[in-house]
């Protein structure tokens, strides 16, 4: 292997004050946009959000019914297991907590969450609940832009990017753990940037 | 068919970088010293730069020199805010090693023995592979009939400038050039983008059948390759080669 | 065409991590969708390289081809959207 002298890639210096996880690099006023596929762009009239139970439907939300549930403002740091982070993020959103309460599911043990385009990305419930994930279709004050993942997508801080799945339409309960989109392809099952769990193995 | 005579698996081997120079004000010819083998005019290769952490990050550029030529040459755009561009042109020197593979492709690659006419149609560097191509019609004494449509943004963006001048010069061929954003005065090519209007007015027509070159930004080449399809050429012999956004 | 769409790709820009694994000219070999059965050279397929990993789609219907991770020490491979593989022998 050759090293090249002076490559850095885009990564700047410094830990921040401890606020990035290992091998994480702050990426400043910019915010990459990353994707595995075409844009869907799903008008509002067809919008809407379901909690399965399995693979039953067991709640539904249209796009003005989901703007009527209760919005919590979120600021956090988020980071992408391609090597950026970016500080103090704003969305709003519509906790995990809220739409699981309103099914009743005892057995469930793990989340899906699945996107308009296929994409899927799996949760423990501990990790979907207790304050930890929303629903956001807000970011910075105006609706999430569609390359953001708008209407709505997932967000999980604590966890590496992929998991705050854009595009979503629904969470799918379940008692076992479905692995999805990347986890699937050698990437970590959870995805704790702190741990730095990017592959399986790590 | 073209086929690369590649039957092996692809490994990353070392290049030595043996010139350095800038072309046009966003644009520097890079050669380099390398054991590949011959390679087909318009294949690519990867390049793959590692930092001392062992951060690493890979990107492809086509191959702007013939098989016949000496050294393998890119053609690389700097893009201001891109992570590996402004390393190969701003750090990169002359002496330095680099990591490559290839030669890669076999689809968006022509050859003498292939024939004519050829139709190449580029946005900015998307010109790379077409001067391979050129420089091998030239080295192969090829008659086909080769064709260029070049878009630049100004006469200073021109690639490779002094050669085209010279291919243009060559029987059977044709090098079209057209500015976006500035033409000089006296300026005695096209100007304007290349649109569906200029497409039907430059390119050899489909009723002569000619292959089909082109590659650039994503945005020029889809609606270059939309606009051809409209205009009769066979999806089939439309080939695109896309270098994002 | 949105961001994502200016920067999507084709099997050209995958053409060399496919290589690394398989022995043959890969953007000559046509790909058939599983999803809706039409037939493309890889070099034509829909190439998206922004995300973790590499994903290649159909360019008639958008459907995942293949999928592409380069993990260290390893690289994943999932071609459940290709039907099947036509390799020209020479
Ligand atoms: C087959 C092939 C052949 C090619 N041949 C050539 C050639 O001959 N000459 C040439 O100059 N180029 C060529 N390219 C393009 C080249 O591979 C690179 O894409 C180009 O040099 C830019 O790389 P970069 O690292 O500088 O920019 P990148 O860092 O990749 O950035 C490119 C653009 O995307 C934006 N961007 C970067 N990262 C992200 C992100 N995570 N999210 C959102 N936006 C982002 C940047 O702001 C920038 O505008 C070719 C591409 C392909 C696929
Ligand atoms: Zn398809």
């Amino acid at each position: 292997m050759v090293i090249s002298r002076g490559f850095l890639g885009r990564r700047r210096d410094g830990d921040r004050g401890g606020r990035l996880p290992p091998g994480q690099y702050d990426v400043g006023d910019r915010f990459p946009v990353l994707s595995a596929g075409p844009t869907p762009h799903t008008p509002l009239e067809r919008w809407d959000f379901t909690v399965e139970i399995g693979r039953q439907p067991a709640a539904r939300w249209s796009w003005d019914e989901f703007q009527a549930l209760p919005h919590e403002e979120i600021s956090v740091d988020i980071h992408c297991v391609t090597k950026w982070s970016k500080f103090d993020t704003r969305w709003s959103g519509v906790s995990l907590d809220a739409l699981i309460e309103a099914v009743s599911a005892p057995m469930a043990a793990f989340v899906v969450g699945f996107s308009d385009g296929g994409y899927t990305t799996n949760l423990p419930l501990a990790d979907a609940t207790g304050g930890k994930a929303w629903i956001v279709d807000r970011y910075d004050g105006g609706p999430l832009d569609p390359e953001h993942g708008g209407p709505a997508r997932l967000l999980v801080p604590h966890l590496y990017f992929w998991k705050s799945a854009k595009w979503v339409r629904g969470l799918r309960l379940l008692d076992h753990d479905e692995p999805g989109f990347w986890e699937t392809l050698g990437y970590h099952n959870r995805g704790d940037p702190w741990l730095e769990q990017r592959y399986s193995g790590d | 068919m073209v086929g690369a005579a590649i039957q092996r698996r692809l490994t990353w081997q070392v290049a030595q970088v043996s010139a350095h120079v800038r072309d046009t004000p966003r644009c520097w010819r890079i050669s380099l010293d390398v054991e590949l083998g011959a390679w087909l005019p318009g294949q690519h290769i990867d390049v793959r730069l590692t930092a001392s952490d062992g951060y690493q990050a890979q990107r492809s550029y086509s191959i702007a020199s013939a098989p016949e030529e000496r050294t393998l040459d890119l053609v690389v755009e700097r893009l201001d805010d891109g992570e590996v561009s402004p390393y190969l042109t701003d750090e990169l020197r002359a002496g330095d090693a680099i990591e490559l593979r290839g030669p890669i492709g076999g689809y968006f690659v022509w050859q003498a023995g292939l024939g004519g006419p050829v139709q190449l149609i580029a946005g900015g560097s998307g010109v790379a592979p077409f001067l391979a191509m050129l420089e091998h019609h030239q080295a192969a004494g090829s008659d086909a009939r080769l064709s260029l449509l070049y878009s630049a943004r100004a006469e200073d963006d021109i690639i490779a400038r002094e050669r085209l001048d010279e291919h243009a010069q060559r029987a059977g061929v044709e090098i079209d050039i057209t500015l976006t954003r500035e033409a000089p005065d006296g300026w005695k090519g096209r100007i304007g983008r290349v649109d569906a209007a200029m497409l039907a007015e430059a390119v050899i027509p489909a009723s002569e059948q000619p292959q089909v070159f082109v590659c650039g930004p994503t945005a020029f080449v889809e609606g270059v390759a939309e606009a051809l399809v409209a205009q009769g050429h066979a999806p089939a012999v439309v080939k695109t080669e896309r270098f994002g956004g | 065409m949105d961001h994502i769409a200016a920067h999507r790709l084709d099997g050209n820009a995958a053409a060399g991590r496919l290589e690394d694994v398989f022995a043959v000219e890969i953007t000559s070999v046509r790909a058939t969708c599983n999803g809706c059965g039409a037939t493309a050279a890889v070099a034509e397929l829909t190439v998206y390289a922004d995300a973790p990993g590499t994903v290649i789609r159909c360019p008639s219907c958008e459907a995942v081809v293949m999928r592409l991770a380069q993990v260290p020490g390893s690289t994943w491979i999932d071609l459940r959207g290709a039907r099947t593989l036509q390799i020209p022998l020479r």
